[in-house]
């Protein structure tokens, strides 16, 4: 790899190669580069996995010129990805055999919003919440907790989730319509403004399609009205099995709460330390409940939230009084990620889903793995949904110690599939858990998903190399052995 | 953990085998969507029966031959329900038409409630796309796929769909006077609003007291009824933003569901032509599920 680097760099200043040259002619010359220093940062991702290996950089500004990008990486066989702001974090947006990487943070521009029919049309790159600060009276439903700075096109292309997707749904309930630009360089539009579109739900199929079945350059979304009436718990508890059980009861007894985070006692305690926000630091995990609607449903869903925490020991029951304390508790829970710093440099945040009642056993799980692979483990996660998030926080300095991250990474999500979970519920496959990908499907079934995969791409030229385990990711291997080594590495 | 497959599910893809027209039978009540089957398509009928209703989880697996009324009779002692309408079809048949629920406003979409689907491919292997969990973005979204695919790809055998609470309180009204789109900005969530151009009914569901509420601040003039009107047996789909128009309304009488766009009307919805390169990636998803062409030859979604 570092030799192949080393190449490339000093390539660097020599005549640009032909799909350079013919990316000039297509975009403006100043929206294509291909510095070293710029290809090998969109070599990355926020994940932890090594960066791959990048080819030119574009910066298109519409669809047609994504689409003059297509017909130049078909005319010289090269592979395409596209790319949002790069938080995806299972390695989706990290180029694999010096494709021509189409960076969409340009494109973004709020193009129309229609409040009566409740429909907003943007541009992939608009940042999903700058899109919920620009709809008074309404927000973007998904709010993942990168929300500050991921896109639109990234949230469809991996169907993002976030706190409030338990009772909301995740993106793909959410977006109605999509214009995409396929391998071919055509422009399709998929779904529609009505409810219920002609044809097959090619919509519903391109959304979580992690960049490899096209790139998305006009989103129709569905912008929800802010609810009347929201409620803010945060409760106390010994220990996070608590926590866990008393979200199971919560949903047993017929509430489906706006979001349910529960975060432990470590976590809770780098938050406290980074921003005050009145979190117990003596408890064993807390758990952060909200419920929205009309005034009377949430009102009687806040005390029987409470009643149920209560009876599974919580030791206390906060209700925020009002909108600065909600916000204040919903502050503690957004700047998780960043206190991590004070507790380790690095950290590799882990995604699986379990059934809820299984909760409380699975973390117990997590806790051990950790402990044996002698890493520092945190939970702060999206408990209504299953949806686990394990961070292992670490010190990359340290030597060896990201195969012993890795190592734990895959115990834990073993441990998930063997109680009937999922391998992700949020981040996606990208190159991060490719090769667990058999552990959850049997070969008819990824095939049936490849087949899904060339019905959009035949040529298997967008973002190759990803999710599907090599034997069933069609031409995607031999398109990346066919780099020529002496152009890109 | 690698799934495994049960006796009904084996016997079903034994059934459905590896050649041979075939078409997957439901309850027939919307047997005509799509074309009718060429003459000399096999006639197999999924398996039925609920497998596993888990109301903590908010997740039921059911097989696709179950009748939707049999399912809800399942999970209503639990105080949930599904998605599906119920018009006296089956599971498998409601997935595959993927027409929604009138209450789509506090029942959501049908594609939505699919996690899970299994189908019994064209080589007659069982195929799971999807997973059992409420949140799941591991590899291409299948169940999203097989949502209104009338059984072209596939035929659907067993599915986990994730159910809801039973709101507490449900009322339907009618008013003679009252405008359904200003009903619908003004209401919170309403389960529907549709109206037949002169009058409106609304369906309210949740908390008795918000309930209660909401008739009260839409004033004078509501009635309670048993439900909503007689709904003509056409199903047009328009923009949302558009059922208020006069202007895409079908001939004859109608019934809308304002906030929705979906029109009941006494004649059939024109054809909407797919454009040429939508049509394009649909024919290539067909040859790539059924590169023979056997699965419910005859029928488009
Ligand atoms: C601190 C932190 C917290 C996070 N929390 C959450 C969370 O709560 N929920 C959650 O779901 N995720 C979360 N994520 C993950 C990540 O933010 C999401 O996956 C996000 O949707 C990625 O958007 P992006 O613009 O950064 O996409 P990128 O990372 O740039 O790309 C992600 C994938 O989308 C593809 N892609 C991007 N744009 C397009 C397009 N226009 N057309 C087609 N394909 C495209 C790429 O090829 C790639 O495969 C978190 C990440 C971080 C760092």
């Amino acid at each position: 790899m570092l030799k192949r680097l080393r190449h490339v760099i000093a390539r660097d200043g020599r005549d640009a190669d032909p799909v350079v040259r013919a990316l000039r002619a297509a975009l403006a010359a100043d929206r294509v580069r291909d510095d070293a220093a710029e290809r090998s940062l969109l070599a990355h991702d926020a994940s932890v996995y090594p960066g791959g290996l990048s080819g030119p950089v574009c910066f298109p500004i519409s669809a047609g010129e994504v689409q003059a990008i297509m017909a130049i990486a078909a005319e010289h066989g090269r592979g395409v990805v596209p790319r949002g702001a790069g938080t995806g974090l299972a390695g989706g947006a990290i180029p694999l055999g010096a494709p021509i990487v189409v960076v969409m943070t340009k494109m973004n521009r709020i193009l129309s919003v229609d409040t009566d029919a409740r429909v907003a049309w943007v541009e992939p790159g608009v940042v999903n919440l700058d899109l919920s600060r620009a709809l008074p009276g309404h927000h973007f439903a998904p709010d993942p907790s990168s929300q500050q700075v991921c896109t639109i096109g990234g949230n469809v292309a991996t169907n993002s989730g976030g706190p409030h997707c338990l009772a909301e749904g995740v993106t793909n309930a959410h977006v109605l319509a999509m214009e995409v630009v396929t391998t071919a360089g055509e422009l399709v539009m998929l779904g529609g403004l009505d409810p219920e579109p002609a044809g097959l739900d090619l919509r519903g199929a391109f959304i979580g399609g992690e960049g490899m079945l096209g790139i998305a350059t006009k989103i129709a979304v569905r912008i929800t009205p802010d609810p009347p009436s929201v409620r803010t718990l945060l409760l106390a508890f010994e220990s996070i099995s608590q926590a866990a059980d008393t979200v199971g009861a919560i949903i047993a007894a017929g509430i489906v709460p706006a979001a349910l985070e529960v975060m432990d006692q470590r976590i809770t305690v780098a938050v406290e330390n980074f921003v005050s926000a009145g979190y117990p630091t003596d408890a064993g995990a807390v758990l952060l409940a909200e419920v929205d609607g009309l005034p009377g449903g949430t009102a009687a869903d806040a005390e029987a939230i409470a009643a149920v925490g209560r009876a599974n020991g919580a030791t206390s029951v906060r209700i925020a009084a009002d909108d600065t304390e909600r916000a204040l508790l919903w502050k503690g829970r957004k700047t998780a990620f960043g206190a991590i710093a004070q507790v380790k440099p690095d950290y590799y945040l882990h995604d699986t889903v379990v059934p809820r009642s299984r909760l409380a056993e699975v973390l117990a799980q997590v806790y051990e793995i950790a402990e044996r692979h002698d890493l520092v483990v945190m939970n702060v996660f999206h408990a209504g949904d299953g949806n686990l998030h394990p961070i292992l926080a670490y010190d990359a300095r340290e030597p060896g110690i990201l195969d012993r991250v890795h190592a734990a990474g895959r115990e834990i999500v073993e441990a998930s599939l063997a109680v009937g979970g999922v391998l992700s519920g949020e981040h996606g496959i990208g190159v991060e858990k490719q090769d667990l990908m058999s552990q959850m499907f049997s070969p008819d079934d990824l095939d049936h998903q490849a087949r899904l995969r060339r019905a959009f791409d035949p040529f298997c030229r967008a973002n190759p190399g990803k999710v599907l385990p090599s034997s069933h990711s069609c031409a995607d291997i031999a398109a990346l052995r066919s780099v020529p080594t002496d152009v890109w590495g | 953990m690698m799934r495994t497959v049960d006796d009904a599910l084996v016997a079903f893809a034994a059934e459905i085998g590896t050649d041979g027209a075939v078409a997957v039978e439901g309850a027939r009540t919307r047997w005509d969507r799509g074309g009718a089957p060429v003459a000399g398509t096999r006639i197999v009928q999924a398996p039925r029966g609920v497998v596993e209703h888990r109301p903590e989880e908010m997740t039921v697996r059911v097989r696709a031959g179950t009748t939707v009324a049999d399912l809800e009779a399942v999970l209503s002692p639990a105080g949930q329900r599904s998605a599906l309408p119920d018009r006296g079809g089956t599971v498998g048949g409601a997935l595959a038409v993927g027409e929604n629920h009138l209450d789509l406003g506090t029942r959501r979409t049908v594609r939505e409630s699919l996690l899970e689907v299994r189908y019994v491919s064209a080589e007659g292997r069982v195929v799971t796309g999807g997973g059992p969990t409420v949140k799941n973005v591991s590899g291409f979204d299948l169940p999203r796929l097989f949502v209104g695919s009338l059984g072209t790809l596939g035929c659907i055998a067993e599915v986990v769909l994730r159910v809801n609470p039973v709101p507490a309180a449900s009322r339907w009204l009618r008013c003679a006077d009252a405008d359904p789109l200003r009903v619908h900005a003004m209401l919170w969530r309403p389960a529907c609003v549709v109206g037949d151009g002169s009058v409106t009914w609304v369906h309210l569901e949740g908390h008795a007291v918000d309930v209660e509420a909401q008739i009260a601040s839409l004033g004078a003039g509501w009635e309670d009824v048993d439900g909503p009107p007689p709904l003509p047996p056409h199903r047009w789909s328009v923009p949302t933003g558009e059922v208020g128009d006069p202007a895409p309304r079908p001939p004859g009488r109608f019934v809308a569901s304002y906030g929705v766009g979906i029109l009941f009307a006494d004649e059939p919805q024109p054809p909407r032509p797919l454009p040429a390169a939508v049509a394009a990636i649909s024919v290539r998803m067909k040859e790539n599920f059924d590169p023979t062409g056997r699965l419910n030859p005859g029928r488009t979604p």
